[in-house]
């Protein structure tokens, strides 16, 4: 029997579940008066050193919470614990195999435990991962990236997705600047090659450096008007 | 890799179309700037299919380039590499117009719902 073929346009999205979800957590976030940021970086760039420089300079003058996203392990929630701020770590083990990349779903499993309405700022620490968190919106307002200097000049073309994502890019490990053959001049042509003008702040978790400025950066992005 | 989770949801979409229908391709659309490899995609997809409706479908992968606008001079010019420019005036500052594409465009799938094959044979 001569069986037909019949064509369906279908025209959906594949992430269009996922964006639903991160639009419903974005419109809890603003419901709360929460501003979120998505942080992210390749494993050991700095993430959590930095968090813990920005959690002791905001203590007292920014209501700050963490979500913490890792494929296995508490370690980072842990190291961030002593600060006594609302704190969730999801892991993205119970995935795919462990999934490397927080999704719009799983940032909402971890809302359940934050009082967000207690929150001014809610830091999203995503799985460390230079390629899959940028496809996947979770709700954020806004990117942050943190790069470490040693990871050479050449990423910002080799992973132009995540650079392009980026509101923020915080230049990390300065202090290891004399040890290194990195050309930073180099490295931020890279960067303004695929996202021109891009925000960018020198950091070291290790002295502190930069730490005020980023500080000031999230505390004005949050409150323009202020 | 991310692939598995795109094909996962590929064909959570195709399936969910095909309505009890057998699915013989799949038409993907993707654009250039989304880090998709074609060949892990293709590899994740055949095996998620597997126990669907969409189970042994051809995976069409269309890949559509990079277009962007020149605010400046307002051209539309074809990118092929970063940095992203105008291919008229070199101006840096583009709106992408096509290239970020992720979609299911269309399936093909048979006529009947699968349980029909079973009594033709």
């Amino acid at each position: 029997m001569h069986r037909t073929a019949v064509k369906k346009v279908v025209l959906e999205g594949v992430l269009d579940a996922n964006d639903a979800l991160a639009q419903a957590n974005r419109e809890r976030f603003h419901q709360a008066g929460t501003y979120v940021v998505n942080m992210m970086s390749s494993p050991g760039a700095g993430k959590t050193a930095l968090l813990e420089h920005t959690l002791e300079r905001m203590r007292g003058k920014l209501r700050l919470g963490i979500l913490e996203g890792d494929v296995q392990t508490t370690l980072d929630a842990d190291r961030l614990a002593r600060f006594h701020v609302p704190l969730v770590q999801v892991n993205t083990d119970p995935g795919f195999g462990g999934e490397c990349h927080l999704d719009a779903n799983m940032v909402r499993s971890g809302l359940a435990e934050l009082p967000l309405d207690e929150m001014e700022v809610l830091i999203i620490e995503n799985v460390g991962n230079l390629v899959c968190p940028a496809e996947f919106k979770v709700g954020e307002d806004t990117r942050v990236m943190v790069y470490s200097i040693t990871e050479g000049e050449e990423k910002p073309l080799k992973y132009p997705l995540m650079f392009r994502s980026a509101d923020l890019v915080l230049v990390n490990k300065m202090d290891l600047l004399e040890h290194l053959d990195f050309d930073l001049e180099q490295f931020l042509g890279n960067l303004d090659a695929v996202n021109p003008g891009v925000g960018r702040i020198l950091t070291s978790a290790r002295t502190g450096q930069g730490v005020d400025e980023w500080c000031t950066w999230l505390e004005r992005r949050r409150a323009p008007s202020s | 890799m991310h692939e598995l989770a795109i094909a996962e949801s590929v064909v959570r979409i195709a399936d969910r179309h095909a309505d009890g229908r057998q699915v013989t391709k799949v038409y993907l659309k993707v654009g250039h700037l989304r880090q998709i490899v074609p060949s892990a995609l293709a590899f994740s997809f055949e095996l998620v299919a597997q126990g669907t409706s969409v189970e042994g479908a051809e995976l069409a992968l269309e890949e559509v380039p990079v277009t962007g606008k020149c605010r400046a001079c307002g051209t539309e010019s074809r990118l092929e590499s970063f940095p992203l420019q105008c291919g008229t005036c070199g101006g840096f500052d583009l709106e992408i117009v096509a290239g970020e594409e992720l979609y299911v465009e269309s399936l093909e799938m048979e006529e009947h719902p699968t349980k029909d094959q079973e009594l033709t044979g």
